[in-house]
């Protein structure tokens, strides 16, 4: 039998994710790819296998999988409570998922995206090279939905070289998420004025981005010369604080428009945008300025 | 004038955004839209370099993934490892030695492909459009076939197409209420620009006909049919629509 993860339920989205369609941008297609590319990439450590290949990426739990054939899996990110049949099983460590065992993934304390390794991949058709969905441009395979059949690719020929990795407990209090400048920092007079509110995650957030605000009505305001400049679309990144007219900035996640024409005040260093794609509606969060790069 | 100025602007650890430097004078085109048709030569050159320097792949261009140019900078995205000052010292040597390519180029210049795309000019929008230019709904379909357009960049959706130098009379402004949904095909005009909606979605363009070009098809390669550089022919087809 060709293994496979038989889909019994699904939370609220689950989508498959590898490290996304780069080459594209200039036709209106992002890259895309797994939110948090450090859980993506240390579940493909851990199954030992290229980091290109894709998961599972499960927002805030809820996915019910049934193993067809017998699997070498691991769940990196958000730490859902997970079970094997009826017995709990640990992240961050290689499980070996029998033929028919059913894994299921609870609602994660902290964070919110999940990750689902399975050593092979999981291999369905890729669009334009990839089989990362890209939930703005709508690029890529269809969210996993109940019923579906994902087929698991061949097994690689290198091994997994360790059976658990050490991860970090979240830190209580405001999240601190790492910025540098970005192409229009000079609109809003330097990195302080987004450095000093603790800013709370929206509820409209997503994949695209959180929106952020102040609970006591902070906002960030352009300086003179730039108050009442337009700004002609530019490209945008990953990461990227753009700052539309209310103030509240926006930050951009995995599937961010490729262009945008409000202005980027400062950008998330790498490791912060994927501890940004771990937030939930309401968490706090503080900019703070990054050491310059050497 | 020799080379073309940039600004070199910090865009986080994986990405570089050159910004055409052009003169104050020009900032303001002069055409009042703001849409600063005047730096689109410069960034098409610029855009058409970094393309040939990243498929050649040398030096710190084989860090690059991505070229986004849009209306008057080209994003260059690197993949981890991708040295952005090494990247920054190159960007800055390409330019000094380039032209900006005019904004309507003749058909096929550079060895950019020519684009047709036939045209049912039936558009809701035709009338408002004659009112708005002073044209009659005939010669707004002579004006949008007489000239060719050029594919200065995208970004609204998959497969669309910010188009360029077209007939200086058709510059109109944006509907005073976008649509919530434009039909796929529908070939609109907006602040200069003309464009093809590749699928339905929410819309303020002046729309004046229909296509049934596909403009994005993910089983294509390339998927877009219209990609930064190409010279577009829109043609008149089917009964035109005039009014009586």
């Amino acid at each position: 039998m060709t293994p496979a993860l038989e889909v019994v339920r699904t939370g609220p989205l689950t989508l498959v994710q590898d490290t996304g369609r780069p080459g594209y941008a200039a036709v209106g297609v992002g890259r895309s790819g797994a939110a948090d590319r450090g859980a993506h990439r240390l579940g493909a450590r851990l199954v030992g296998q290229r980091e290109d290949l894709a998961a599972l990426e499960v927002l805030l739990g809820g996915l019910v999988v049934r193993a067809r054939g017998r699997l070498t899996m691991a769940l990196t990110g958000a730490p859902a409570p997970a079970a094997l049949d009826d017995r709990p099983v640990a992240h961050h460590a290689l499980l070996d998922v029998p033929d028919g065992a059913l894994l299921t993934l609870g609602t994660p304390p902290t964070g919110c995206r999940t990750y689902v390794t399975v050593r092979g991949g999981i291999a369905v058709e890729p669009v334009l090279g990839s089989r990362s969905t890209d939930t703005l441009s709508g690029v890529g395979p269809p969210r996993v939905a109940a019923g579906d059949i994902l087929p698991v690719g061949p097994a690689p020929s290198t091994f997994p070289r360790v059976d658990a990795a050490a991860h970090p407990s979240p830190t209580p209090g405001p999240v601190r998420l790492q910025v540098l400048p970005g192409p229009r920092t000079d609109w809003v007079g330097g990195l302080a004025a987004l450095s000093a509110p603790t800013w709370v995650v929206g509820p409209d957030s997503d994949r695209i981005g959180l929106r952020l605000s102040d609970p006591h009505g902070a906002a960030v305001t352009r300086v003179d010369p730039w108050r009442d400049a337009e700004l002609p679309s530019e490209g945008m990144v990953r990461g990227a604080v753009q700052l539309p007219p209310d103030g509240g900035p926006v930050l951009f996640l995995a599937d961010h428009p490729v262009t945008g024409g409000y202005p980027v005040v400062a950008v998330l260093t790498e490791d912060a945008s994927d501890r940004a794609a771990q937030l939930r509606p309401g968490e706090a969060v503080r900019l703070v300025v990054a050491p310059l790069p050497r | 004038m020799s080379g073309i100025g940039v600004r070199l602007l910090p865009a986080g650890e994986r990405a570089l955004l050159v910004e055409v430097a052009a003169p104050e004078a020009d900032r303001a085109d002069g055409d009042g839209d703001g849409d600063g048709t005047s730096e689109i030569g410069a960034v098409l050159a610029l855009d058409a370099a970094f393309r040939a320097c990243a498929a050649a792949g040398a030096g710190p261009w084989a860090t690059v993934r991505d070229v986004v140019p849009a209306a008057r900078t080209v994003l260059l995205h690197v993949t981890d490892g991708g040295r952005l000052d090494i990247l920054a010292a190159d960007v800055r040597r390409l330019a000094a030695e380039l032209e900006p390519s005019p904004g309507a180029l003749a058909a096929g210049s550079l060895g950019h492909p020519v684009v047709e795309i036939a045209v049912r000019y039936d558009g809701p929008d035709l009338d408002d459009v004659a009112r708005l230019t002073g044209l009659d709904a005939h010669e707004v379909v002579a004006a949008h076939t007489g000239t060719p357009w050029r594919v200065a960049f995208g970004g609204f959706a998959p497969g669309f197409a910010y188009l360029v130098g077209g007939d200086p009379r058709l510059a109109v402004p944006r509907r005073a209420a976008p649509r919530p949904s434009v039909p796929p095909g529908s070939v609109g005009l907006a602040g200069g620009y003309s464009g093809v909606y590749p699928r339905a979605s929410p819309g303020g363009w002046q729309l004046i006909g229909t296509t049934d070009a596909a403009l994005w098809d993910v089983r294509r390669d390339p998927p877009a049919l219209l990609r930064p550089g190409a010279v577009v022919r829109f043609t008149a087809t089917g009964p035109e629509r005039v009014r009586p």
